[in-house]
């Protein structure tokens, strides 16, 4: 990547006043029933992607998602596949999106008229409605732009490498005004005590040490931490040494408030991400895969998500770019065609934290302005919205005033 | 580091291949795949490493006795449940986490 990355790029300005990076139409399937045909609509138009909720039964997570999704910064028009009969509120869902100021259209297959006269329908809004954009005109810069972190496929070298790159990258972020969210306290297991040393205030402090808990209780409960066989094959022996390394991610900074799936970030700063609901385990794990917390991490409002990985993953998603940071020098060399960037140069002794950080900066930057990611390029647009409950965070977690 | 030993300093160019983390911690991070014999840190001693290590597994800087706490980076990342030589491969077969335990996939060990 080159080091001439400008310090300010070309945005998208929403009518709700919100800036993106990306002009993305998206065609939401509310129910399995719709999803092939939301599919077809999206096939072959550019930068329309496929998102959406497969259960028949309503969802107040999902429906918090998909309406933090749909007026998601990086989202420009949205066209709604319903087959009908589901428990989708979808004329609630629309008249948020409408009232963002997006395009939206609501298409029922059982009323437009079956599969065929739906994917025609939709693929004429959408096409008229793209030619109607405005195009790239807000001057933004790092202060504007909201980055979330994952790491997935960890290994024993992203704790020294990847990890710490990014939080390099979150304390230069967060200090430039912008704002930096990492995620799943079912892997800070262990670093809760440091992180609520690092809390702005004594109730941000609690709370924080009360959501870890509350992760190892569900996670013991579920009988199996956030480990999989691939993060002990990579070195990594337990959940707390996996969690040292992915609590590096968040940096050296203050941490300024928790938010919670389908919660906005309330303004800059450095967030955690709550992802263990409540209470007993009711639907399962907090999220079934990387996916799953990457759409939690967008629906926050992240512009990208900053994707660390040892072993080795390919993943993208709909809605944001992700940036691949691997950790490991090996997998760096087999897999490089879905990496942007080479972290694991700092074990072999090629590259400091500090230059491997820089770097990333200027990929971050590029990838602001319209370039493409790795994973963009290659087609990857996963996305993952299952059942699960999740409450918004109260006045202890979110800072007052900044 | 007691499995460390002064190095000769012959005046050849050395190589780290254990990386020291933090001083005082219980382990060394393999910054390649290690065959046994001599290996230099990055904080500048010896470990003689009695097996294969792959990259990014860990070896016991020191004698680690079984139910001792095993410190990386500072911090403590479980308890060991046999006794560790210095210079051992430092896994799943000889550390436990004190939280949940963790899951291997059969013949996934590498």
């Amino acid at each position: 990547m080159n080091s001439t990355a400008p310090s300010s790029f070309l945005g998208y300005r929403r009518r709700d006043g919100r800036v993106g990076i990306r002009d993305v139409a998206i065609a939401v399937y509310l129910v399995e029933c719709a999803r092939v045909v939301a599919e077809a609509i999206a096939t072959g138009l550019e930068e329309v992607h496929v998102i959406g909720f497969s259960g028949c039964y309503p969802s107040t997570y999902a429906h918090g998602m998909l309406e933090q999704l749909c007026t998601h910064p990086n989202v420009g028009a949205v066209a709604l596949v319903s087959l009908g009969c589901e428990g989708f509120d979808r004329e609630q869902l629309a008249e948020v999106i409408a009232a963002s100021g997006r395009p939206v259209t609501t298409l029922v297959i059982q009323q437009v008229g079956g599969t065929r006269a739906t994917i025609a329908r939709g693929r004429a809004w959408l096409q008229q409605t793209k030619a109607e954009a405005v195009g790239r005109q807000a001057q933004l810069g790092l202060s504007d732009l909201v980055v979330g972190t994952i790491c997935g496929g960890s290994d024993g070298t992203s704790g020294i490498t990847a990890n710490p790159v990014v939080g390099r990258v979150f304390d230069r972020l967060v200090a430039a005004g912008g704002t930096a969210i990492f995620e799943e306290t079912g892997e800070l297991i262990g670093c809760e005590h440091h992180m609520a040393s690092r809390a702005v205030t004594t109730g941000l402090a609690h709370e924080i040490e009360a959501r870890v808990a509350k992760a190892a209780r569900y996670y013991e409960a579920m009988g199996h931490g956030s480990f999989s066989p691939g993060n002990a094959e990579g070195g990594l022996t337990t959940l707390e040494e996996k969690a040292l390394g992915a609590y590096s991610k968040s940096g050296t900074g203050p941490i300024h408030g928790v938010v919670t799936p389908g919660q906005r970030v309330p303004g800059p700063g450095l967030y955690l991400l709550d992802v263990v609901p409540e209470g007993a385990p009711r639907w399962g794990f907090p999220n079934i895969n990387d996916n799953a917390e990457i759409a939690e991490l967008i629906a926050c409002g992240a512009h990208l998500v900053l994707f660390t990985t040892g072993r080795g993953s390919v993943v993208g998603s709909a809605i944001s770019p992700v940036v691949k940071v691997c950790a490991n020098p090996d997998t760096y060399r087999r897999m490089s065609e879905d990496m942007d960037v080479d972290a694991g140069r700092i074990l072999e002794g090629a590259a400091s934290l500090d230059l491997v950080a820089d770097e990333l900066i200027d990929v971050i930057r590029a990838t602001a302005a319209g370039g493409p990611t790795a994973s963009e390029g290659l087609g990857h647009r996963e996305f993952v919205l299952t059942y699960k409950s999740s409450e918004p965070t109260g006045p202890s977690c979110l800072p007052t005033a900044r | 580091m007691s499995a460390a030993a002064a190095d000769p300093g012959r005046g050849e160019r050395i190589t780290p291949t254990l990386l020291a983390l933090a001083a005082g911690d219980d382990v060394l991070i393999a910054t390649r795949n290690l065959d046994p014999g001599r290996h230099h840190t990055s904080a500048g001693a010896v470990v003689v490493v009695l097996e294969p290590v792959a990259l990014g597994h860990k070896v016991a800087s020191r004698p680690i006795a079984a139910g001792e706490h095993v410190v990386r980076y500072g911090m403590p990342i479980g308890s060991a449940t046999t006794a560790i030589a210095a210079g051992a491969w430092v896994h799943t077969h000889n550390l436990a986490s004190d939280y949940i335990a963790t899951i291997a996939r059969r013949g996934g060990q590498r």
